[in-house]
């Protein structure tokens, strides 16, 4: 499992990509939460135009299993959603780095603690 | 001395599981496959073609002797004793009010030995409650659960795949029936039971012998599709094929009556057996007064019911609570079983919603099971 290191990661697994000219950053859960989850059958995310706060929940991710609180991961507004992980929560498992990506954030605030992909994979795999 | 738990125990299998990638889950004191890959797909490959199943955790009990079939009879709610040489039973053992200590399927092997298999997690109670109860017969009981691996192969090709590693007359072999034989060259006690709702087979052998059979089906499944399956597909098969599992749908806190399975209780058999009193008074209960029933329900929205959550009526009130719940993956909605006030058991009962985590929820109310393969 390789996490990409254009990405930075939170301890609760997420992702967040460098943010774009206008600030704003795409977030999904890695690859190893995907995996812990299991099949994912249903994803609630954060209405569009919402305030998110970094560390908080946001959302909830439903497994066959079990379900999972999603936590934002940097603070800001909810700009856009991923509409076709919403009618189609199997792209979690399938692609969770690319068309699994779960919302776009523009971003107000980060913790310090966010974790490059080398520091995430030791954190991950302990 | 240390508080931590015992390490869980592995299957005779463990080495493959590990080969093949699965995560574990600790069940009942074993390490257990959950799932190897996607538990949908492995689900909808038993469905379709064939699954492969590591079951070894299931407790293993063996009764012998002159009279062992009527030890079973006292100890059971069952009449094993009537049971033909080559057949098996569902059924269970209560305690003296008639709260259900198991479920149980019973196996007769010979005229006087049986083969009591039951759920890893009340192995030990139902070993000491069978010792005990067949204190005054004719019948010794033996711990056989380091003494079996259980193999499984379940689906509509299961019959084809297992055929290809055995002389024994399958097609001949019916529904809740065993017969020792060989598959793949060692000795089995092969029968045609499950917990999926396909047609499919269990395969009782020495664990020394597992890895061989394992790797011969692997190998003599793959054209057809068989794939290897964990704990949490066997969970959403059995829910959909509204089977009962102990702990959800069964505790000692009900009869076999409260759980709408009165049918296994055999009153009219020879001799007293252990809680007659208190299921004799349980069933005129439930002619009288079915105080709640359990049922199916379908959600109408995507929210997953888990067991525990309230089952509410139209104004809100609470009338029952969810016992087993998971996304289907056959029907692509979640599903749960639940038990609920009989008034609004009928199947579609108006206005019932599933409280999920504080949303009301839709579902429809249905008659179990969920699911039911073609013949």
């Amino acid at each position: 499992m390789s996490n990409p290191q254009q990405l930075r990661y939170s301890k609760e697994h997420e992702w967040l990509s460098a943010a774009d000219e206008d600030g704003v950053s795409t977030i999904g859960i890695t690859e190893f939460a995907a995996n812990a989850l299991g099949d994912v059958v249903y994803v609630q995310l954060p209405d569009v135009g919402s305030t998110v706060s970094a560390g908080e929940t946001c959302g909830e991710l439903e497994s066959t299993k079990s379900v999972s609180d999603l936590y934002a991961p940097v603070s800001g507004e909810v700009t856009e959603i991923n509409e076709d992980v919403v009618n189609d929560p199997a792209l979690v498992n399938s692609a969770p780095f690319e068309g699994g990506w779960l919302f776009k954030v523009k971003v107000t605030g980060e913790p310090e603690d966010l974790l490059s992909a080398d520091d995430y994979t030791a954190f991950a795999e302990n | 001395m240390t508080d931590a738990p015992p390490a869980p125990r592995r299957t005779a299998l463990d080495a493959r599981h590990r080969a093949l990638g699965a995560t574990m889950t600790d069940f009942a004191g074993w390490d257990m496959p959950l799932r190897y890959g996607s538990e949908r797909d492995e689900h909808t490959a038993v469905r379709t073609r064939a699954g492969l199943f590591d079951l070894s955790h299931m407790g293993e009990i063996s009764l012998t002797g002159p009279q062992a079939g009527q030890a079973l009879d006292h100890a059971l709610v069952g009449h094993l004793s009537a049971l033909a040489v080559g057949r098996a039973r569902y059924t269970m053992i209560c305690d003296d009010e008639g709260g259900i200590l198991d479920d149980l399927i019973v196996y007769r092997l010979g005229d006087e030995q049986f083969l009591v298999v039951a759920n890893a997690a009340n192995a030990q109670v139902v070993l000491d409650a069978l010792t005990e109860r067949a204190g005054g017969f004719e019948a010794s009981v033996r711990d056989d659960r380091d003494a079996y691996a259980l193999i499984a192969v379940q689906g509509p090709e299961a019959q084809g795949i297992l055929g290809s590693l055995t002389d024994a007359d399958l097609a001949g072999l019916k529904y809740y029936a065993g017969l020792p034989g060989t598959v793949a060259g060692v000795p089995a006690m092969i029968a045609r039971t499950g917990y999926t709702g396909e047609d499919g087979f269990e395969l009782f052998l020495a664990p020394d012998d597992a890895e061989r059979v394992w790797e011969a089906l692997t190998e003599a499944g793959a054209p057809a599709g068989l794939v290897p399956c964990g704990l949490s597909c066997r969970d959403t098969l059995r829910l959909e094929a509204g089977m009962p599992l102990y702990g959800h749908e069964l505790s000692t806190d009900i009869t076999p009556f409260d759980a709408g399975l009165g049918r296994v209780v055999k009153f009219d058999k020879p001799g007293d057996f252990v809680g007659r009193e208190a299921l004799e008074a349980a069933s005129r209960r439930a002619d009288s007064v079915t105080p709640r029933t359990l049922v199916g329900l379908v959600a109408e929205g995507r929210r997953v019911p888990r067991a525990g959550y309230a089952v509410l009526a139209a104004d809100g009130s609470r009338i029952g609570q969810v016992t087993s719940g998971a996304p289907s993956p056959t029907l692509g909605r979640p599903i749960a079983m639940a038990y609920v006030d009989a008034r609004y058991a009928k199947p579609g009962t108006e206005g019932v919603t599933v409280d999920i985590r504080g949303a009301q929820e839709p579902y429809e109310v249905v008659a179990l099971p969920f699911y039911r393969r073609e013949r």
